[in-house]
């Protein structure tokens, strides 16, 4: 009663707020719907099953991304094999274990400086350590080792936050029926944190599938006329064979990178609607 | 006096402190076997803390040192031979708000037993542990219901029906009927009566009344110091000491 014009500059600008977050929200899926316009209209013409079954050629009728496909399938599992568990485990210790201690406080924000860290450095490390010391060649392996210690900062800090977000009450009630700490963390630490933990997995597996200059840099392959059988051969990935593809003069291969972002799109859609189902399930189970 | 008490655990000088600050000061206290006994103080006075350390539940909290003896049946809770885990074990502990774990009714009861692998069937230690707790008729239909569909007054009865599956020698409670209704509360108390035939009960609370209606002995804390320690009867109706009398009349806290 006291204020009202008050009151309706208050509503106005409650309403001014919220039409600012929509319009926001509105631009980003957008930009986001004219590409994966742009990229159908050109791409999808050539996406059939010659497409997804033929290697590279110099002929663009004839080139295909069979390679790159299995190759970049083979790296993110690799990838994910190596990543997860190491991640997981590591914030594990450093959220359940590790004493905060000055260096504990230290790993913390490195792990945090690590997650910005651009991809070429890890490129090059990956080339000086296991390329070359270690002698694992431009193989798969090399690629799936680099590709991890560039994931690890973003599954680590994800990781850490559902952990720490899991109620300290909860490992109370756990401890005070006399479990030992490992009981607590895998009966209900893990189980309350793992959807954030594969949310934070989702996140780091889609930058894995994406990333091309730490490959370049460790030397996967541009032309790749054979399937990789092992992890120590050699590979090519989906965004290196955009890549190439782009940076050729010929409209035709153009349209044909167009076809590689819609496959890799479908493969990193496919690999997250993987994770929520797992999520799904997982809250589901309790 | 009643006639024979047993002293089941004991704390001598007991000193407790949080990154150098003492929040129980040389403390000497004993509690007797089958039992309640309430410790009762204004909020801050130590109370907690002083509950948490008999099943060494502080381990957890990062600066915590503790000084003094706790002996349980003659043993030091914190000798370093002494594995916290089994201490644990045989001392269990109900939380001020109900914490059941986000699965079902029985895992609930089910999982300490589980992990311990205690003897027996487990389907029938559960529903004893939920029949002592006097939650059975409620959700004896529903067991594979998650725990969280349950009232705040069911769940809590359900975390001392988790507590009371592992048969502990002690139950320590930290004002287990702060976060309930009243009606929530006299199930408890009601509870605490039978319970006491088994039991030894270490009780924190905030209500006077409670603590006078359930226990058979008191001590009253005040800024880590304990005040005065005695017979219930004798604590609430003819205290020794000027600052308990003025509590227990409600002057202050």
């Amino acid at each position: 009663m006291i204020a009202q014009s008050n009151l309706a500059w208050r509503h106005k600008k409650a309403m001014f707020f919220r039409c600012f977050c929509i319009g926001v929200t509105a631009f980003a899926v957008f930009i986001l719907g004219l590409l994966i316009y742009q990229v159908s209209v050109l791409g999808l013409p050539w996406l059939d099953a010659q497409f997804l079954s033929s290697f590279p050629s110099r002929f663009p009728e004839k080139a295909g991304i069979k390679s790159a496909l299995l190759g970049t399938l083979w790296l993110v599992s690799m990838t994910a094999a190596i990543a997860i568990p190491v991640g997981v485990l590591a914030s594990v210790y450093l959220e359940e274990y590790a004493r905060p201690t000055r260096l504990t406080e230290f790993i913390n924000i490195n792990i945090a400086n690590l997650a910005g860290v651009p991809s070429i450095v890890y490129g090059m490390l990956g080339l000086a350590i296991f390329v070359r010391f270690f002698q694992l060649e431009r193989s798969l392996l090399s690629g799936a080792l680099t590709m991890s210690l560039l994931i690890l900062p973003v599954i680590i800090i994800a990781a850490k936050e559902a952990i720490r977000a899991v109620p300290g009450s909860l490992r109370q009630a756990a401890f005070a029926v006399g479990a030992t700490r490992w009981q607590v963390i895998r009966a209900h630490v893990l189980p309350s944190a793992l959807p954030g933990i594969l949310t934070g997995v989702i996140l780091a597996i889609s930058r894995a599938i994406g990333e091309t200059a730490p490959l370049i840099m460790i030397g996967a392959l541009t032309y790749v006329a054979f399937v990789p059988e092992g992890p120590m051969d050699e590979f090519t990935a989906l965004p290196i064979q955009i890549f190439n593809w782009t940076s050729r003069p010929q409209e035709e291969f153009h349209e044909l990178a167009s076809a590689g972002i819609v496959v890799l799109l479908l493969v990193l859609l496919m690999m997250n609607a993987l994770a929520v189902y797992i999520r799904y399930r997982g809250t589901r189970a309790k | 006096m009643s006639s024979q008490e047993n002293i089941i655990l004991s704390i001598d000088d007991a000193c407790i402190s949080y990154g150098g600050k003492l929040a129980v000061r040389n403390v000497s206290l004993p509690i007797y076997e089958k039992k309640i006994t309430a410790i009762i103080g204004p909020s801050g006075c130590g109370k907690s803390t002083l509950l948490r350390s008999l099943n060494r539940m502080n381990d957890f909290i990062h600066g915590c040192e503790q000084s003094g003896r706790i002996s349980f049946r003659g043993e030091d809770l914190y000798d370093p031979g002494t594995d916290p885990v089994e201490v644990r074990l045989r001392i269990g502990m109900v939380f001020q708000r109900p914490n059941p774990f986000p699965k079902s009714i029985y895992r609930n009861v089910a999982w300490g037993p589980g992990i311990n692998g205690l003897d027996g069937d487990l389907d029938d230690r559960v529903e004893k542990a939920l029949r002592q707790a006097a939650l059975w008729d409620e959700v004896k239909d529903r067991l594979q219901d998650s725990a969280l569909t349950l009232s705040g007054g069911q769940q809590q009865r359900l975390c001392i029906a988790r507590t009371l599956a592992m048969e502990p020698e002690i139950i320590l409670m930290d004002e287990p009927c702060s976060a309930l209704d009243p009606v929530s509360t006299a199930r408890i108390e009601d509870l605490l009566f039978e319970l006491k035939e088994n039991y030894t009960i270490v009780i924190v609370t905030h209500n006077m009344q409670q603590a006078a209606r359930v226990s058979q002995h008191t001590a009253f804390l005040e800024n880590g110091v304990l005040v005065e320690y005695g017979d219930t009867d004798e604590v609430f109706t003819n205290p020794s000491n000027k600052r308990t009398e003025e509590y227990v009349t409600g002057r202050f806290g």
